[in-house]
């Protein structure tokens, strides 16, 4: 008996291998498949106006994405801004002080918050900063509307739970020792915690907030209702901005083919952008990452 | 005379400097980490106030009202919730096998030269932006669903119901693709984690009964990781009930709930996403904020349910996901 | 009768009973990487009977044993040189899977590994299963045996469908044990299988091998000599991954040849 069922199984470890090797290659299809109409839709219709002129009016064709190019390192400009302070001291706390009780739940809150929907960050803002005025004693600070300002705070709130957590990741990581031998010295602890532990770990805090950065570059859905998108410069961080993912989605689902055509390219630039900060972050800190199976 | 050093040859210090200064790092951390409770708290509180007129207007009837009349200014929940349901299930139904295959092979079944590349292809398709799929979506993949998969599928299968009536392209199933593609990393990175974390002793026990490799995963790993797979399945489904932009792009953006896979449907996410700019009045608004809160409501139940999950069976910790 | 019929690759019967060793063990090298562990290790494993492998920490006697059922192939960075025969057949051959090989030797390890998803009866069965047997009585009946084989069928027979992992410590590595011997191996293997439990249990376990030593070809890895005095019928002293001494245990541990046995058995080293 054991014979025929010997090959039987043999057959069956056979067959599974080969079924879970075609479920990867289903997996990486799309990303091949979207790479390559990226490139031949979108590089193709790359050109330097692309990169310098503004979008036409409706129904012309030519122009450029310059003001969503701009617009968006505006924007991850201010997210960086009120996200990583917040992001990096939270995990700093969490990873340095706090007992394990709080330290749960905050991480646990920081994973829920990490699952809320992007487009609902898009609504709190919008009910913050875009309904209404914002005003300091008296004094109007942003007036209501649709605004770079809203559209910063809101990639940057986003950013805020990621940063913390791989903050804190990186932290754990640096030797105990290092801590010890600086109290040892009579060195202040929160003197030890800035200069000594985040300065071992800054290249681990770094590529945190870069990938955080990343991932809020491509976000579309809470900017449709804070920076709103524009046509043109926006002369104030009170103005509405636009941003490449709010171009490419405009674009795409209008009826003109030459915006068509400059979508794919906002999309080729765009994935350039996010994928060139995966892998060169990947590449920077590849030496943590060789032991993984 | 002597050299010594003493406490007073060493540059002075107050003990009160040392002591101001970690208290109020301590107090600065702590407050930056308890952003997140205020976060939370913000989130929650902003949405129910501007949820309040409608919830105010149609009451609990909101969420089983087909209603969607903005010139009426009549307002319902059901299409939007129906429609996130069936696009979150269509995309679980086509992810999790291929995923959890996918986390299998990687780290029981393949050879050890094509883990890495495979494993950095499909961190790369988790970084792709939902609007950049969205797009390849709309001029690549729902032509061909239109022109190819969907006129085969109703060929062979149109005497379901699922199967029937007219074909454009965007529809629900082509809605739930796309999200199952965006889901699909976030399973398997999550999955090879937990198959990652069984213990080597449960697959030599089960190797030493002279199982094939396949039998010990089955036996040895599979069994075992059970619970935490079940949690990263539950957290591609939050991530799949959240999606916005690729849905709205091939959904089709209609109102309405139809038994056939290939009409046109509505997520929560979706008509936020399309109709808030658009919207006229302040009740419209608050319709769709309280569809918000109703999608909130949702994904938190979901995401809290999975982080239960995952915490509760993993030893190491996993990883925030992006 | 066996209850899983090996034709193909079958054992001579006479061969069993003509006091043959089980395994021949020749030029055996093992090294990970670079790094050499075991060298050319030859000893005859005695049929039906007790060997022990004794030596200091480091010294290969884990390495040596996994070499007998092949548990190196999944090791990548692993080399195995050498021949291994089982009553005459070559292990290593191109034409036997490790997989047969492995439920021909069996192996208990030194934490035990029962699995926690299965009861008790099915981690007994589970070997049996895999191999085709279905038949519900059979597998019942061989599992009250084995259990009974293992000493600790009285202890759970009213609980066969509880979880493994309700057992104590001792009792999970007996049923370790049971699971092992449920598919009827020709030799049994067991990697220090008693380090990890209480002198209490450790004891049952000692007396299990001295009654199975009377069916089964048993390989046992110890750093306890005092174990490897009590319950086994030879012993191997590997010392820095070379076999130094191999003899009957009366004599080793009485008369050894070789000073360094001597100097580890009286316990000055190790």
């Amino acid at each position: 008996m054991t014979v025929s069922n010997h090959r039987w199984r043999n057959f069956k470890n056979a067959v599974i291998q080969a079924a879970t090797f075609a479920c990867a290659v289903l997996v990486v299809t799309p990303l091949v498949l979207v790479f390559y109409h990226l490139v031949t839709q979108g590089f193709t219709s790359i050109n330097w106006a692309f990169f310098t002129q503004l979008p036409r009016p409706e129904g012309e064709a030519g122009g450029g994405m310059a003001n969503a190019i701009v617009g968006t390192f505006l924007l991850l400009g201010q997210a960086a801004l009120f996200g990583v302070p917040v992001g990096v001291l939270g995990g700093i706390y969490l990873s340095e002080y706090g007992g394990p009780h709080l330290n749960w739940w905050i991480r646990f809150a920081a994973d829920i918050l990490n699952g809320v929907p992007s487009i609902i960050w898009g609504i709190v803002v919008f009910a913050l900063l875009v309904v209404h005025n914002v005003s300091l004693f008296g004094h109007v600070l942003i007036p209501r509307g649709f605004s770079a300002i809203a559209g910063g705070l809101v990639l940057g709130l986003m950013m805020i739970p990621l940063v913390m957590r791989t903050t804190e990741e990186v932290l754990q990581l640096v030797p105990g020792g290092y801590r010890e031998a600086a109290l040892a010295l009579g060195i202040a602890k929160w003197k030890t915690i800035a200069q000594i532990v985040v300065r071992t770990a800054l290249k681990g805090i770094v590529t945190g907030v870069l990938l955080a950065l990343a991932r809020v570059a491509g976000e579309t859905a809470p900017l449709l209702f804070t920076a709103f998108g524009n046509l043109g410069w926006a002369h104030k961080l009170t103005e509405p901005i636009a941003a490449m993912p709010l171009q490419i989605f405009i674009y795409a689902i209008g009826p003109y083919d030459d915006q068509h055509r400059q979508a794919w390219a906002g999309a080729f630039v765009l994935l350039v952008l996010v994928l060139a900060i995966n892998i060169g972050v990947r590449f920077l800190t590849r030496d943590r990452f060789a032991r993984r199976s | 005379m002597n050299a010594v050093a003493t406490s007073e040859n060493l540059p002075a210090t107050r003990s009160g400097d040392w002591h101001f200064g970690d208290r109020a790092f301590q107090w600065l951390t702590l407050a930056m980490a308890a952003v997140i409770f205020a976060l939370i708290v913000l989130i929650g509180w902003e949405l129910a106030r501007g949820a309040r007129p409608a919830m105010h207007q149609f009451g609990w009837g909101f969420l089983i009202s087909t209603d969607w009349d903005p010139v009426n200014e009549k307002f319902g929940a059901l299409p939007f919730i129906f429609g996130t349901l069936v696009s979150s299930a269509i995309a679980l139904l086509v992810a999790v096998p291929i995923s959890i295959a996918t986390a299998v092979y990687l780290t029981e079944l393949a050879p050890l030269w094509l883990r890495q590349p495979l494993i950095m292809f499909i961190e790369l398709l988790a970084a792709v932006p939902s609007v950049i799929l969205g797009l390849w979506g709309i001029f690549v993949m729902v032509p061909w669903l239109r022109d190819h998969l969907f006129p085969w599928l109703q060929k062979c299968f149109g005497f379901l119901p699922l199967f029937k009536g007219p074909i454009y392209g965007v529809s629900m199933l082509a809605g739930g693709i796309i999200v199952a593609i965006m889901i699909i990393p976030i399973i398997t990175s999550v999955s090879r984690e937990i198959l990652r974390s069984v213990p080597g002793l449960q697959r030599e026990a089960a190797y030493a009964l002279g199982a094939t490799r396949w039998e010990v995963t089955r036996i040895a790993v599979l069994s075992y990781a059970k619970k935490g797979l079940f949690g990263a399945v539950i957290l591609g489904l939050g991530r799949a009930l959240g999606e916005t932009m690729a849905v709205t792009m091939v959904i089709g953006n209609s109102p309405q709930i139809a038994a056939s896979l290939f009409a046109p449907g509505y997520t929560l996410a979706s008509v936020i996403a399309n109709e808030f700019n658009e919207a006229t009045g302040s009740l419209y608004t608050s319709a769709l904020i309280e569809l918000g809160l109703v999608l909130l409501g949702v994904t938190v139940l979901v995401n809290v349910a999975a982080q239960l999950l995952l915490k509760t069976f993993a030893g190491p910790s996993v990883k925030p996901q992006h | 009768m066996p209850l899983i019929s090996t034709q193909a690759v079958s054992t001579p019967p006479d061969l069993k009973s003509t006091g043959a060793p089980a395994l021949t063990v020749r030029n055996l090298s093992v090294s990970f990487g670079g790094n050499q562990v075991i060298k050319h290790a030859s000893l005859d494993i005695a049929a039906r009977a007790v060997t022990a492998i004794i030596g200091p920490s480091g010294c290969g006697k884990s390495t040596f044993l996994r070499a007998l059922n092949r548990m190196h192939e999944l090791n990548p960075e692993a080399h195995v040189t050498g021949e291994i025969r089982l009553f005459g057949q070559d292990l290593y051959s191109r034409s036997i899977e490790p997989v047969i090989v492995r439920r021909r030797i069996g192996m208990v390890f030194q934490k035990s590994n029962p699995f926690p998803t299965m009861s008790i009866a099915d981690n007994v069965t589970v070997g049996l299963r895999l191999n085709g047997v279905r038949a519900r009585k059979v597998l019942a009946e061989r599992t009250e045996q084995t259990l009974r084989m293992a000493a600790l069928w009285d202890e759970v027979k009213d609980r066969l469908h509880a979880p493994a992992i309700s057992l104590s410590g001792g009792q999970q590595q007996r049923l370790c044990i049971a699971r092992a011997l449920a598919v009827e191996p020709e030799v049994l293997l067991m990697d220090e299988p008693a380090s990890a439990l209480d002198p209490l249990a450790t004891a049952k376990i000692e007396d299990l091998i001295v009654q199975l030593r009377k069916d089964y070809t048993i390989v046992i890895v110890t750093h306890n000599m005092q174990q490897a005095a009590r319950a086994s019928d030879f012993t191997a002293f590997f010392y820095l991954g070379e076999l130094i001494e191999f003899g009957p245990t009366a004599k080793v541990f009485t008369h050894p040849s070789q000073k360094r046995t001597e100097d580890y058995v009286t316990g000055r080293f190790g």
